[in-house]
């Protein structure tokens, strides 16, 4: 068998089982909703988990990101990208709901 | 496992593709940037929908318009749109004929436009229920974010369409091929912004 062809099988393989991974990710957090017996907190804890999981999932399978030094650049671009999302998302939250705190 | 140098990050297209292997560094790059820009207004939509969620002014809330079902639906679809996405790739970096890749293209297509099916439904439903952008702060901010990610969607497809042409009229030519690996990345992309949507909009709102 050539480079070539043990190349694309083992791609391939990375498709299936990062698709795989997805799957199990997506349907654990719309069971756990559909079935309705978990308090709100709990279930709200057990979505944003698995939801950052599959995010890791998708960029580590879909869009090969890894921790290779070759392609050190383009993660510190995205990891800078979260840091302001973080900040940007999470002030907006934090000072919106202290606002509608203090109104009631 | 010998392998060849990577040149920027997602799939490469490897040096048997010469010029397009070469082209795609900075290209690549400078999509990325680009995609990390989209990716901080999607953010702050989802932001301003965090803040809103309470602001219902006596009209209807999450667990009265959402349709826990359709959005399962959805995700399943653009989830296995990502799959085929990825096989069209895979087509493209490892064989001459382009027939391969044309046809995973159009498999995501297909998917593409039954995920906006689904979603314009869930849309005229929630319409029907009096769940108009203008009812309350809460419904702007959700139509402000879920249709934003559909037009992205929809803008993938006419992507997919205008690829497809473009492989019939040039060939599989270098601008052609990084064209492609572009919409790759753009469509996987996608489906991650809509994890944060069935996570934070669908999920969280009917849990």
């Amino acid at each position: 068998m050539s480079d070539h062809d043990l190349d694309y099988k083992r791609e391939l393989k990375s498709y299936l089982l990062g698709y795989g991974l997805a799957l199990l990710l997506t349907i654990i957090p719309f069971a756990l909703v559909a079935w309705g017996a978990l308090t709100f907190s709990t279930a709200l804890m057990i979505i944003g988990l698995l939801g950052l999981l599959q995010i890791v999932v998708h960029f580590r399978f879909f869009l090969h990101i890894d921790l290779s030094r070759q392609k050190r650049e383009d993660l510190q671009l995205i990891l800078f990208s979260a840091l302001l999302l973080i900040i940007m998302a999470s002030g907006t939250i934090w000072i919106m709901g202290n606002l509608m705190s203090r109104m009631h | 496992m010998n392998r060849e140098a990577i040149k920027h990050p997602g799939l490469n297209l490897g040096e048997h593709h010469g010029s397009a292997h070469i082209d795609a560094e900075k290209i690549v790059f400078g999509f990325w940037v680009f995609l990390m820009s989209d990716l901080i207004i999607f953010g702050l939509m989802f932001a301003t929908y965090v803040s809103m969620l309470s602001g219902t002014a006596g009209g209807p809330g999450p667990a009265d318009v959402f349709n826990l079902k359709s959005a399962f639906i959805q995700t399943m679809i653009l989830l296995t749109s990502s799959l085929t996405f990825g096989f069209g790739s895979l087509a493209m970096r490892h064989e001459h004929n382009p027939r391969a890749l044309l046809g995973w293209l159009a498999v995501t297509l297909l998917l593409g436009i039954a995920f906006l099916y689904f979603e314009g439904r869930d849309f005229t439903d929630m319409f029907a229920k009096g769940a108009t952008p203008m009812r309350s702060g809460f419904l702007s901010a959700f139509f402000g974010l879920v249709p934003l990610h559909g037009l992205h969607v929809a803008s993938g497809c006419l992507w997919i369409i205008l690829m497809m042409v473009q492989i019939g009229v040039f060939g599989m030519i270098p601008m052609v091929k990084t064209r492609i690996l572009r919409l790759g990345l753009f469509w996987h992309f996608l489906d991650i912004v809509w994890i944060g949507i069935f996570s934070i909009v669908y999920l969280a709102g009917l849990a």
